[in-house]
């Protein structure tokens, strides 16, 4: 069983390695250089495929948070736990990413405008979910009010989706019109397997983060076991 | 050519925190695994 794990882990790091560095050549050699901004456009695939990652590791401590609150199990809370930590680093990514881009094309790094401003308050909003459980000793307690921020912390990602929908904003919707860039076929399906590759990327990571938790629970339960039995217990 | 530095800049940003990520997962992992090793190794010493 053991053997199937670390076999399945081993694959998933292969597999999301090669997806990764597959959708890294596409960009540079198969995807065409884009009229109006030129090179600096193949920023995009990497850009919106984090940002994907992010809000798709937000909605599964969405769903973990649910979970946790329907059934009380541990394992709602280290997978909601785990995917925070995840989608964190890919939100950075996309905040970085985007700045990176916006300078050459809007002549600025950073704006106030809609989607900016949610991205900045998202990732301020899921740092202050791991100082919250950091801030809390008990672990039902710890748990049942991490799922309940985890829950109601998912609103920033429909609200940043639809925040160039909704506002004013010189944010570009590839979605509704390709948002100033000439969309080309070829642009398309580098897209797809840029989503595909950090979606992969995301599970590999998630799976690695679980392990990770997982193991602290066992230090934990070991340390707890030790100090009642060989410390303060009769063996003593 | 000098907006082919921005470009260069966002993909090392990505290899950066994914390196990043993926180090301090694994690091966390080895100093959990090396502390249960011991404290296993220190119950089986005491249970002789």
């Amino acid at each position: 069983m053991n053997k199937d794990r670390e076999l399945l882990g081993l694959l998933l790091i292969i597999l999301s390695t090669v997806a990764v560095l597959a959708a890294l050549g596409m960009v540079f050699l198969y995807a065409p250089r884009e009229t109006t901004m030129g090179d600096v456009q193949r920023i995009f695939y990497f850009h919106v495929a984090s940002a994907w990652v992010g809000f798709f590791a937000f909605f599964v401590t969405f769903l973990s948070g649910i979970g946790y609150l329907a059934w009380a199990e541990r394992r709602w809370d280290i997978l909601a736990l785990s995917s925070v930590e995840v989608g964190l680093a890919f939100i950075t990514m996309t905040v970085i990413t985007g700045s990176l881009w916006a300078r050459p094309v809007w002549g600025t790094y950073w704006t106030w405008e809609p989607r900016l401003t949610i991205s900045a308050v998202q990732l301020l909003i899921y740092v202050a979910y791991g100082m919250l459980r950091s801030a809390l000793e008990n672990p039902e307690k710890k748990a049942r009010l991490s799922a309940v921020y985890g829950i109601v912390a998912f609103v920033t990602v429909p609200l940043s989706w639809f925040a160039i929908r909704w506002w004013r904003t010189i944010h570009p919707d590839i979605l509704t019109g390709g948002g100033g860039m000439a969309f080309t076929p070829r642009m398309g399906y580098t897209l797809l397997v840029s989503l595909a590759a950090f979606t992969l990327l995301y599970v590999t990571i998630l799976r690695q983060r679980i392990r990770l938790e997982r193991s602290a629970d066992a230090l934990a339960h070991l340390r707890a076991y030790l100090e009642t039995n060989y410390i303060g217990g009769s063996h003593v | 050519m000098s907006n082919l530095v921005y470009l260069l800049a966002a993909y090392a940003v990505f290899w950066a925190l994914t390196f990043v990520l993926v180090v301090s997962i694994w690091a966390r992992q080895r100093r959990l695994e090396r502390e249960l090793a011991s404290l296993a190794a220190l119950l089986e010493e005491s249970r002789k």
